[in-house]
């Protein structure tokens, strides 16, 4: 296998999807029995983590997934320390980082900036979130979290609530779930419903979805409810905002109908829309959802460096 | 009037190039293309705002001894998809070309999402042509992965 990179989930075929699955449930047997035969895999490897934008919670679930590999961090968090803060672009500061190490995980505020590091680099690129672009192992971990929780990937019933217009995590875990046999549920206020051309390609699929303006009351049928965040700032009309708000939170009483295996998703940080009460519910995942970052990340990582176990 | 018009047109230009149905809007996008706001070389009538059956009003530019590369051309397109080349030897037409939207474009069109990294670096750009709203072409960005509309699309400075 010729070098390759992870900028965006539409850069790995189905097959490559369900690849990682496996990889990553077998990771997370291996660390269930103290991590063995993990920790001698990446021996001797070096991956660099540079977070051109802060973001601790995925620069430590990578680094996590680095060190139980048994490789090496080099990196930074912030640029204040950098040549970055000098005025060097980023064509120099990938070239020569990319002689440092054998794999590169970055985030960066631009959209495109890890397409084009990996254009640039001579080593592997995961893109760790490209401002509001991709953030492609968040769809990995995601998926793997449905997979584990329905036993399955085809046959589910997904719906997806809050900002479905700007979220980048519903678009691309949408992507990701048209290769299955997956039947989605819209719910979004009208002005931030799943853009037209997302639409389009289930209709090309053949994938049945429906959209909603209101969560209360369709809960019955669905597998996965995936939640996110609606931001006020993303509202013309900040009435609007105060109209809807409630709308979107889930609260405990509202789940007393769903399946006993229905699971609730979330890609934190949360703010409200789940209330406090859905934390102790057998539904709610979200928390072990963040578990699940670390297998999918050590999968991510020995498939683009070929390694095997 | 019209048909005398059309005739004194293609008759000012004894060997070179005529790229008819340009809309007006994007007259000054293609000058800036083919490098004719620098060029103090080849004689050349620009009109613009004139009748047009087809788009209403149009642009066109006659200009001597200088023929378009296909590469110029495939530029032309993204903005006037209508043009027409036209090329001229001995006062007579011998060719006349529709312009081609082509597949792929790199360089010169400047994306249109304020937060893509080819605003930000020395990156060049580079698109997919796709199809866009309403009929019209869009080009998605290999960067941001941002589809730029066509009534969005600036060239790159």
């Amino acid at each position: 296998m010729g070098k390759k990179s992870l900028i965006s989930i539409t850069d790995f075929t189905k097959d490559e999807i369900l690849r990682i699955m496996e990889i990553a449930a077998e990771f997370e047997r291996d660390l269930a029995g103290g991590g063995v035969a993990s920790r001698g895999l990446l021996q001797g490897r070096v991956i660099s983590t540079l977070f051109f934008e802060p973001s601790t919670r995925t620069r430590l679930s990578f680094e996590s997934a680095i060190n139980r590999l048994g490789a090496r961090v080099i990196g930074f968090s912030d640029v204040a320390n950098t040549s970055v803060s000098k005025g060097e672009t980023l064509h120099d500061t990938i070239s020569v980082i990319s002689n440092y190490c054998d794999m590169i995980v970055m985030r960066h505020t631009l959209e495109g900036a890890a397409r084009y590091a990996s254009e640039v680099a001579r080593v592997p690129v995961v893109n760790a979130g490209d401002g509001a672009n991709q953030h492609p192992s968040q769809t990995l971990l995601d998926l793997y979290s449905i997979k584990k929780t329905q036993g399955r990937l085809d046959g589910l019933k997904v719906m997806m609530v809050g900002d479905l217009k700007y979220g980048r995590t519903v678009h691309s875990l949408l992507e990701a779930l048209s290769h299955f046999d997956t039947e989605f549920v819209f719910v979004s206020p009208s002005e931030l419903r799943m853009p037209v051309e997302y639409r389009t390609l289930l209709d090309k699929k053949g994938l049945k979805y429906s959209e909603l303006t209101e969560l209360d009351g369709h809960l019955d049928d669905i597998d996965i409810l995936y939640m996110t965040r609606i931001q006020k700032e993303r509202f013309n009309d900040p009435m609007e905002y105060e109209r809807v708000k409630n709308t979107y939170v889930l609260h405990a009483a509202m789940l007393s109908g769903s399946r006993e295996t229905m699971k609730i998703l979330h890609p934190l940080p949360r703010v409200g829309e789940i209330a406090a009460d859905v934390d102790d519910s057998p539904h709610a995942y979200y928390f072990s959802q963040v578990e699940n970052g670390v297998y999918a990340r050590m999968a991510i990582i020995c498939y683009l460096l070929d390694v095997k176990k | 009037m019209a048909a005398q018009e059309k005739i004194m047109e293609v008759q000012m230009i004894e060997n070179g190039t005529v790229i008819d149905h340009i809309p007006p809007a994007a007259l000054f996008k293609i000058i800036t293309i083919m490098g004719l706001d620098r060029d103090t070389e080849h004689r050349m009538t620009i009109g613009t705002n004139l009748e047009s059956k087809r788009l209403g009003t149009k642009a066109i530019i006659k200009i001597n001894d200088r023929y378009p590369s296909p590469h110029e051309i495939d530029r032309i397109a993204l903005f006037a998809p209508d043009a027409r080349v036209n090329t001229i030897r001995d006062f007579a037409v011998v060719e006349k070309r529709r312009v081609e939207v082509p597949a792929r474009i790199e360089g010169f069109v400047r994306c249109a999402n304020p937060m893509c990294v080819t605003n930000h670096q020395p990156i060049e750009t580079a698109f997919e042509v796709v199809s866009g709203a309403s009929g019209e072409i869009a080009l998605r960005c290999r960067y941001c992965e941002k589809l730029t509309s066509q009534k969005r699309m600036e060239l790159k400075k």
